[in-house]
């Protein structure tokens, strides 16, 4: 799919721009190239961080977006989404040294990007696979890419099968556009269909197609992330004026009749990091107000610290110890205001209701499981939290042709964690070609 | 990827990176882990009697926020017994066949030569190097530089080694010369089949101020030592061309030292004539892993540059190495400042006011030239004026026609690609300092005898 028209998120610019040369030159002699570096521990694909760094300050950036996609062909897009504040850059030791830490994702990004830009030779050619496999994967995000690819890489058939028209998951769909814009995800996809992945789009796996898919391939990997956004299930929450969280985002990134939430007045509930991205992408679109309605204290906010300092100086309001109890609509069902208790210690206070005005609600308090996919599957089984069951070091689920990864198996964590699950399934599955082989 | 495999004089490695004869090739299990992470080659800490060390022994000096941009040294030659060296030396050669192990050797008589040379080529070792560059504490002992700087004495001691020796032998030449290939064509004279340079210069690396002595400190004292690192390449680079182009002298491959850290410097020294290169700071700074940026980015560049070998780039920059006299006196360049880079630092300003031609200036007016311009009249401020998209009206202009085209205000930009030297025609047809005192024109009015 290509994407078409003013988009909203074309309004909103990259927080963190491409370096120059000697920008990426000047932060990558700031480098001390650590030895047993706690920045490659910090990362969960385990980048050889100071050794590409070192390359960038050499005037080796091919080499260095090398030594980054060996471990993590998503790199690029890691480098703009990951919170590296609380990754890699959390653990660069000038921090206790009370300096800046390197700007690692910055670095990466500048590798990442130069090396795969249009016009430059290919990075990895596929090896001629003596006996080639097929795999297949279900949902085209980075779990499924980052599986996909290497085993591309390796000479065996890929497909992947999307239900959405793009492919690139929440990359494409999800992530906040001042880090990384559809259209730069949607080149990542390119690159890594470039090894030779088959991606399918609008092509959603269901019963049927999954016992077919167990009968035609030699292995699949579930990379479905997680469902619709969760409600709240409180009175007048159903109509206009209420949106959920995730599928406010992908329309204001992909759909171009979406509106603007330009000169309105926005509620986000929530207090996570997609609570504070909706919040953010809405005070940058130039909302009159924009409020975050948390029901705990500050503190017990999952969203990250830094996200929320950003929202802050972007006119971003925290309200919390508040629980919504019901939207407020006027005759013509148009939203007024949201209606909430004050909060103690998550529970609301009986006769403490009052309203705060709005124009718009978004609903950012989570996302469903998508079980009912996992049953088409004999043998791969579910934990208590709804999540396919997995191990994470290969990806292996109950069923030993079928393999899972990314937000599917942890609940929603990180596109870097996705990227690891995709990439160690793959190595295992390798790894088990080869002996067989 | 580019084959980086190469033939020194006979020696074969895989690739021309080696450690230098220094602290990380001490031992056997250090070279092993070196080769291990990738390094073709190694040349052995000098052999010969074992000497003692004092504490301490380094010094160093950083550059801004960069430490060791120079590193000094008052260390010897092995401390180790010569029995413990060969039998790790052997271990190595067995477990390492296709990697080059050298072996670095200092001693005095002619018999000690012999002696020493039969029982490392008894070990295996793929060739050697003969240690004539050490400028401290075996220079009083009559040898290391005190050869080295001397061209009769180098000539003879290497040709008792090539009556010894099966293996092919490398002459280590020191800087400290006044001339190099003086020293060079010694080696040659002498039978050598390379020769290695640079060894360390001649230093006093600091001195503690509070003390008042000199550094590294050992007690109440200090003495001169060697200094190395990325300070000391542009001297290694030139000892090497100048090697290089000599018809004498550049008959024997060279192996390149002095400074190197990443592949651009090999990359350099290779362009000027290097086989092989070798390193001892960088890694004494950042340990062997650095060898990888090496090879990948060597081989990188080769590749962009459609270069199949490395030995396709060696001695390329050579030709381009010339007399000052030969330089074409007609070619001009002029400095360019682009308004949309300029961020109104006017670091150039002042450089070009205060160390050049001063011929920069700001502000959309006509300025008075200094009274030794060559030009008549105001310097004109360019229409229109420039006005940045950082700096407004900050950016700095140029007056063209005083500009030498010299380099300054874009070597002190900090900004990438802000001033550019833009190769201007300058209506003269090309002509050489040579040619023109060939041509009776060498003499500039306004000398010594007008
Ligand atoms: C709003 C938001 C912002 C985020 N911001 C960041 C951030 O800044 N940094 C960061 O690191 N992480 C961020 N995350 C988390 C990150 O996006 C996810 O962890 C990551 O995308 C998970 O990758 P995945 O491959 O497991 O799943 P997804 O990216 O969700 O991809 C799953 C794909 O599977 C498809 N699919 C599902 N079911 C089927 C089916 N039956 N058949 C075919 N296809 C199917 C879906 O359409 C989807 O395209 C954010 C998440 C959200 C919701
Ligand atoms: C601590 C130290 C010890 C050295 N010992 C020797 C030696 O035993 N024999 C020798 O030939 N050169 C010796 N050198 C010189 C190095 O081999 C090399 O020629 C020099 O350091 C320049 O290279 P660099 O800039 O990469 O360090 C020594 C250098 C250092 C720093
Ligand atoms: S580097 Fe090692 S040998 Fe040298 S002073 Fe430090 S601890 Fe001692």
């Amino acid at each position: 799919m290509t994407l078409i028209g003013k988009r909203l998120e074309t309004q909103l610019h990259d927080k963190k721009p491409l370096y120059t040369d000697s920008e990426a030159k000047a932060e990558a002699e700031r480098c001390l190239y650590c030895v047993d570096a706690p920045c490659i521990k910090a990362c969960p694909t385990t980048i050889d961080i100071p050794t590409f760094i070192k390359k960038i300050a050499s005037g080796n950036t091919r080499g260095a977006a090398k030594t980054i996609f060996d471990q993590n062909l998503l790199g690029h897009s890691c480098a703009r989404v990951c919170p590296v504040e609380v990754l890699c850059a959390g653990d660069c030791v000038y921090n206790a040294w009370e300096r800046e830490p390197i700007a690692i994702g910055r670095l990466q990004r500048f590798a990442t990007e130069t090396s795969t830009a249009p016009g430059q030779k290919p990075l990895y050619v596929a090896k001629k696979n003596a006996s080639p496999k097929k795999v297949a994967c279900v949902g085209a995000g980075p779990a499924s890419l980052a599986f996909a690819g290497a085993m591309a890489l390796e000479g065996h058939t890929a497909v992947v099968l999307e239900k959405r028209a793009v492919a690139g998951g929440l990359n494409t769909t999800g992530i906040a556009p001042y880090k990384l814009h559809a259209e730069d995800a949607l080149h990542e996809v390119d690159w890594v269909r470039g090894f030779g992945v088959e991606i399918k789009t609008g092509m959603e796996v269901d019963a049927d197609s999954a016992k077919k898919l167990l009968a035609e391939f030699d292995a699949v990997f579930l990379g479905v992330g997680l469902g619709a956004d969760t409600k709240l299930g409180i009175p007048g929450e159903d109509g206009a004026g209420v949106v959920g969280a995730t599928a406010w985002i992908e329309a204001m990134k992909l759909d171009a009749t979406t509106p603007s939430t330009k000169d309105l007045r926005v509620l986000v509930v929530g207090g996570g990091n997609t609570a504070i991205d909706v919040a953010r992408e809405c005070a940058q679109l130039g909302a009159a107000d924009v409020a975050m309605v948390y029901r705990r204290t500050e503190k017990d906010m999952s969203g990250y610290e830094h996200e929320m300092e950003g929202a802050r100086v972007e006119g971003v309001r925290l309200v919390s110890n508040s629980i919504p109890v019901s939207v407020v609509r006027d005759p013509n069902g148009k939203v007024t205001a949201l209606r909430v208790a004050r909060g103690e210690q998550g529970k609301a206070v009986a006769g403490s209701e009052h309203d705060l005005p709005c124009d718009l609600i978004a609903l950012a308090i989570g996302q469903s499981k998508l079980h009912e996919l996992a049953k088409h599957f004999p043998g791969v089984e579910l934990d208590a939290k709804g999540c396919i069951k997995a191990d994470p070091a290969t990806g292996q689920t109950g069923n030993a042709k079928v393999f899972a990864g990314g937000d599917a198996i942890n609940g929603g964590k990180e596109v870097v964690n996705a990227v690891a699950d995709g990439r160690n399934a793959a190595r295992t599955l390798i790894a088990r070609f080869t002996a067989k082989a | 990827m580019a084959d980086l495999s190469i033939d020194f004089a006979g020696i074969k490695s895989p690739n021309p990176f080696w450690l230098a004869s220094a602290p990380p090739a001490n031992t056997g299990e250090q070279v092993m882990r070196a080769f291990d992470a990738g390094w073709g080659g190694a040349v052995w800490k000098t052999l010969g009697d074992p000497i003692v060390n004092v504490s301490s022994r380094f010094g160093g000096v950083d550059l801004g926020t960069y430490k060791m941009m120079g590193f000094n040294n008052i260390e010897l030659i092995t401390d180790r017994s010569l029995e413990t060296n060969l039998r790790e030396i052997r271990e190595v050669k067995k477990r390492y066949p296709k990697h080059a192990v050298i072996a670095s050797l200092m001693t005095e008589t002619k018999e000690d030569w012999r002696v020493l040379i039969q029982k490392c080529e008894d070990a295996g070792v793929d060739g050697l190097e003969l240690n004539f560059g050490c400028p401290h504490g075996m220079c009083e002992r009559g040898m290391g530089s005190s050869v080295g700087q001397e061209p009769k004495l180098l000539t003879e001691i290497t040709s008792w080694t090539k009556e010894f020796a099966k293996t092919p032998v490398l002459v280590k030449l020191t800087p400290n010369t006044g001339d190099i290939v003086e020293a060079g064509q010694a080696a040659v004279h002498g039978g050598g089949d390379g020769i290695s340079l640079i060894n360390t210069i001649k230093s006093i690396i600091g001195v503690d101020l509070d003390r008042l002595v000199p550094l590294p400190r050992v007690g109440n004292a200090s003495s001169n030592g060697g200094y190395c690192g990325p300070a000391v390449k542009p001297i290694a680079l030139h000892l090497l061309a100048a090697l290089a182009r000599d018809e004498v002298a550049g008959r024997v491959p060279i192996s390149g030292i002095g400074g190197i850290g990443n592949w651009k410097d090999a990359a350099e020294f290779i362009a000027l004539g290097s086989t092989s290169v070798q390193v001892c700071t960088a890694v004494m700074h950042y340990g062997f892993r650095i060898v990888e940026d090496m090879i990948d980015g060597l081989s990188n560049y080769l590749d962009s540059r459609g270069m199949k070998s490395v030995n396709e780039l060696r001695g390329r920059a050579i030709p381009g190495y010339q007399e000052w006299g030969d330089l074409d006196l007609s070619y001009k360049l002029l400095a360019k400042i682009d308004p949309k880079k300029c961020i109104g630092c006017q670091l150039c300003v002042t450089a070009c006011n205060d160390g050049a031609h001063q011929c920069i200036f700001t502000g959309n007016e006509e300025k008075s030239r200094p009274p030794h311009a060559h030009t008549a009249g105001k310097a004109k401020p360019p229409s229109p004026f420039p006005i940045g998209l950082h700096a407004g009206n900050r950016v700095p202009w140029v007056d063209e026609p005083e500009c030498v085209g010299c380099n300054l205000c874009a070597l002190v930009c900090p900004v990438e690609g802000c001033i550019t030297m833009e190769e201007t025609p300058s209506g003269l047809p090309k002509e050489t300092w040579n040619e023109r005192v060939a041509a009776g024109r060498g003499k500039i009015p306004g000398g010594i005898h007008d």
